[in-house]
């Protein structure tokens, strides 16, 4: 245990993704010693980020307008929905150029053991959304781990008596993995070769 | 197959050790302690990215020590791979090939196929139900890789769907009960499951003779194992073997019973709760063997085991290059004459067989055919 702020501040880093109670040290003593320009310029970075991104009202994509870029875009086609995990999701798919409707970003995907139900993710924002009987399509590109298929599965079964077109991202993903780590060209041939998803 | 040098580096009591080994049979004599098993569990760790003691890899790493590395080179068909292993307890472990890094550890596993027996499998027959569902496993992921993917995925299905029944008892304690995802997790489980379970019927199907003959073999007739799968479909187990059929069945019964499933908060159906019931009988009574055999019959059904999984292994891949390398830890004190004899006939014709002792007697002469005396940290080749 170090001094008040010293120990405040590993702490906080600690509790940051991926970083375990070394690392938050580590950081911690390179901040300290760190040009104090520095660091007020990654102050200044997240104090900004929290006051000027928000999350897209259509899709929940982030965003720095109500309206995400996607969303704001009049030549996406508003037929298509493509339900994604998360933000970075959106990033990986967007550099296929093979999507040209909207997305939803469901900031999450089911696992009981992290405490995540369908209740703690964008789903009820989704079904809205599906209701007005503009969307004919659902593409389900969660990640093609059991974590996301179980989350494909269930959005599947709920959308079903909608009677809409759901499909799923050609298997070629790698399994177990993440789509943002997908390269471009097998992320773009899975969107190509979706299949209907049947429940 | 088989290795032709082993080279370990602070692994278990060993700071520094480079060994060659040769084809047919090596024993490795030495007095209580000097460190015979952790040679040959550093071959069986190569095969497997497991030890036969121990679940987690820190107790290989030579106390004082951040890391242990072991270097084995292979022989198949005329071919050497060299194999190395880093273990870095608590980080992950790196593995080279041939000098050349791969992403993961887990693809050196199926360059080395060993078959050991050892003391600890006494816990095969005389264990839980879970040490008979492992090594069911083992076997199946040893002749396929692929299958490590699907119990994985099994094991996960299993933990999300038992934290989701944990939370479904609490809900309903409270009043609530957030049921809707359960089907989804009961589909995962009924598709994953079936896939299990089809895998392991196939393979008691497959091992079944062997084990038989291997036992009959090894008792000189005395007495008749036999091995039954029992499914915890119970009446509601269906006569195929087929995926489709076996996933429907599950489905059902999940339906069936989960009203308890909830209760108890417990996944009650599936092939985690399955058994392998292993029987002796003499005299025309099957008897379990669990409770009633003696210790040598006992120790002698665990042989038999792992005999039939030698066969089975070796007979996928015709020739001697799938052929495993048989490992033989401290087998022959707990048999009398006969089957030691007999066990050493049925092993002597393999590639390569390893034996430990520390009672030279205690081997048989047929599997003295290098001989390496272990003793005080050096390991010396005396024949
Ligand atoms: N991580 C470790 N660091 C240092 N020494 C270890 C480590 N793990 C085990 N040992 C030592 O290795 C020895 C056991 O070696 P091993 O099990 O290979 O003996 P053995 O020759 O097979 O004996 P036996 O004939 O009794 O089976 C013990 O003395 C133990 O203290
Ligand atoms: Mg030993
Ligand atoms: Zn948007």
């Amino acid at each position: 245990m170090y001094e008040g702020a010293v120990q405040d501040l590993i702490d906080e880093l600690g509790r940051l993704p991926g970083v375990g109670p070394k690392s938050a040290q580590r950081i911690a003593f390179h901040l300290l010693a760190a040009d104090p320009v520095d660091v007020r310029r990654l102050v200044s970075a997240l104090t900004e980020v929290k006051e000027k991104v928000r999350f897209c009202r259509i899709c929940g994509n982030v965003s720095e307008q109500d309206d995400c870029r996607v969303c704001r875009d009049p030549r996406r086609d508003l037929t298509v929905i493509c339900v994604v995990e998360e933000p970075k999701d959106v990033v990986a798919i967007e550099k296929t150029r093979e999507f040209r409707g909207r997305y939803h970003v469901l900031g999450g995907a089911i696992s009981p053991i992290e405490g995540v139900g369908p209740d703690d993710l964008r789903v009820r924002e989704l079904m809205i959304r599906l209701q007005d009987g503009g969307v004919t399509e659902l593409i389900l590109a969660t990640d093609p781990n059991l974590e996301g298929e179980a989350t494909a599965t269930y959005l599947a079964r709920l959308v079903k008596p909608m009677g809409l077109r759901v499909t799923r991202l050609a298997s070629g993903l790698p399994v177990g993995g993440d789509l943002e780590y997908a390269d471009e060209v097998t992320l773009g041939r899975a969107f190509e070769g979706r299949r209907q998803v049947d429940v | 197959m088989y290795v032709s040098g082993l080279q370990l580096t602070d692994f278990r009591s060993w700071a520094e050790i480079d060994l060659e080994l040769g084809r047919g049979p090596t024993a490795l004599i030495g007095a209580n302690g000097q460190g015979k098993t952790n040679l040959v569990e550093a071959i069986g760790y190569t095969a497997t990215l497991a030890s036969h003691r121990v679940a987690a890899d820190a107790p290989m790493v030579r106390s004082g020590a951040d890391r242990a590395v072991i270097r084995t080179r292979v022989e198949r068909g005329g071919r050497q791979t060299l194999v190395e292993l880093e273990l870095n307890p608590g980080k992950a472990n790196r593995a080279r090939i041939n000098r050349s890094p791969v992403p993961r550890a887990r693809e050196v596993v199926g360059l080395l196929r060993t078959v050991l027996f050892a003391p600890e499998d006494l816990s095969l027959v005389r264990g839980d139900p879970s040490e008979r569902r492992r090594f069911l496993d083992d076997l199946l992921v040893a002749r396929a890789p692929r299958m490590a993917g699907v119990r994985a995925d099994y094991e996960r299905v299993l933990k999300q769907r038992n934290a989701l029944l944990k939370t479904a008892f609490l809900a309903k304690r409270s009043g609530g009960g957030d049921m809707r995802t359960l089907d989804v997790w009961d589909a995962h489980l009924a598709q994953s499951g079936a896939e299990l379970l089809a895998a392991r019927l196939e393979l008691v199907e497959a091992m079944a003779p062997h084990v038989e003959s291997a036992y009959k073999e090894i008792s000189n007739g005395q007495g008749e194992t036999g091995l039954a799968y029992k499914c915890s479909l119970g009446d509601a187990m269906p006569d195929s073997s087929d995926r489709e059929v076996l996933g429907a069945a599950l489905l059902s019964e999940l339906a069936r019973v989960r009203p308890q499933e909830v209760e108890r908060g417990v996944s009650l159906v599936g092939p985690h709760r399955d058994e392998l019931v292993l029987t002796l009988s003499s005299a025309g009574t099957p008897l379990p063997v669990k409770g009633y055999a003696s210790h040598g019959e006992s120790w002698s059904v665990a042989l038999a085991l792992r005999l039939a999984s030698y066969t089975l292994l070796r007979d996928d891949a015709p020739g001697t290059d799938g052929e495993p390398v048989l490992i033989l830890d401290d087998v022959f004190a707990e048999l009398d004459v006969g089957r030691r004899q007999r066990l050493a006939e049925l092993v002597q014709g393999a590639e390569q067989v390893l034996v430990t002792a520390a009672v030279p007697d205690d081997v048989p002469e047929a599997l003295v055919g290098g001989r390496y005396d272990v003793h005080d940290g050096t390991v010396t080749r005396v024949r």
